[in-house]
């Protein structure tokens, strides 16, 4: 069954990305929203293991919460996908059920 | 395609009161059915018709109100949360013998099983929360 | 209510007592149980601190509601699953859990235990096949 799971913690204050890409099937999509955001950037620490995920799962981060944040699009790791809350509507629909990492 | 909302978080805390009623808005536009929109924990403060947010910041809860008159939203508050917190209806008022209420009109107190009912009756349930 | 048989799957990754959400979400599968669905509860991470032996809040004011855990087998809810790696890596064993058990109906009321045990692989495998996962 596809999942979208959604991160919304910093990698930096809870581990709760890494708990989530521990459980995740192949195929299965994340979103990275709210401060969850911070790891989709590049040149952090956890940058090399947000990269080995996108071997075996999609990400998405939300585009409105990088805004705010100060962060642009030209930050984003390659391979990651920018998507706004209508993407992340489509995101939902298109998968079987949202699993949130809270 | 039939939603479910969960909100487990209050107004201006944290920003899952915001990306749910973003969320929420966007399925709306694209045609999507929001069966109910459920403010659980903390969240049943999203429902309080006395905040007085500064001028220059969103207002959270009329915010959520006019979405749900735009799109006759049933946005429920859980009860057992409601009451630890002090949200109060009506019949809140009365069966518990408080003095006043605070509940938006446009949100209902009801049961859990109200949640429950609508993670069943929908084709998603999308939950927000810390 | 409905005739529709969705699994559900409540989330359990949060420790009791700091924050409320441990008992708000054990207050969800009660009233939960009444609506016959395929009912199954996973406990990960900080989660498994739900699960503890020996919690006295005498101390701290609060209301213990541990004991609410051995009644699920009362609610007809008989498969909780518990995280063998997120137990390990809080120095925990099954031992310090307390024993949750079912009566099967079926089986001369037998008690049946009603924690498993599974690997981080198996409980992706149970998020991945239910319907519905419940976060709190």
């Amino acid at each position: 069954m596809s999942t979208l799971h959604t991160v919304n913690k910093s990698p930096f204050e809870k581990p709760s990305l890494d708990a989530c890409l521990a459980h995740v099937g192949g195929g299965a999509s994340v979103l990275l929203l709210e401060d969850g955001v911070y790891a989709a950037t590049k040149g952090t620490a956890v940058e090399e293991r947000v990269k080995g995920a996108l071997d075996s799962v999609k990400l998405f981060v939300l585009g409105p919460d990088l805004m705010a944040r100060g962060l642009s699009e030209d930050r984003v790791i390659e391979g990651i996908s920018v998507v706004d809350y209508a993407g992340f509507v489509d995101l939902a629909a298109e998968n079987d059920k949202v699993q949130a990492w809270l | 395609m039939k939603f479910a909302i969960q909100v487990n978080e209050g107004p201006y805390q944290h920003q899952s009161s915001d990306s749910a009623y973003f969320f929420t808005k966007a399925a709306l536009e694209k045609g999507h059915e929001v069966f109910r929109v459920f403010f659980y924990h903390d969240g049943v403060n999203n429902a309080s018709r006395l905040t007085t947010p500064p001028q220059d910041d969103r207002n959270v809860v009329a915010r959520w109100a006019e979405l749900a008159e735009e799109h006759d939203l049933d946005m429920v508050v859980c009860v057992a949360a409601a009451q630890r917190r002090g949200m109060v209806d009506e019949g809140e008022m009365q069966r518990n013998g408080k003095d006043a209420t605070n509940i938006h009109p446009r949100f209902r107190i009801s049961g859990l099983g109200q949640l429950v009912e609508a993670a069943i009756q929908s084709d998603r349930l999308v939950v927000f929360g810390d | 209510m409905s005739e529709t048989i969705k699994k559900f799957l409540y989330l359990n990754r949060k420790a009791p007592y700091g924050t409320i959400y441990a008992w708000e979400s054990l207050e969800v599968v009660l009233i939960g149980a009444a609506f016959d669905q395929d009912v199954s509860l996973a406990f990960m991470d900080d989660g498994v601190y739900q699960l503890t032996k020996g919690q006295d809040t005498t101390g701290v004011g609060m209301k213990n509601f541990s004991p609410t855990y051995a009644a699920l087998g009362d609610y007809e809810v008989k498969k909780i699953f518990v995280e063998k790696e997120s137990l390990d890596e809080r120095g925990l064993t099954l031992d310090d859990l307390q024993h949750l058990v079912w009566e099967d109906e079926d089986d001369d009321w037998a008690e049946k235990d009603s924690i498993r045990l599974v690997s981080r692989e198996e409980m992706t495998a149970i998020m991945d096949d239910a319907d519905v996962v419940f976060s709190f």
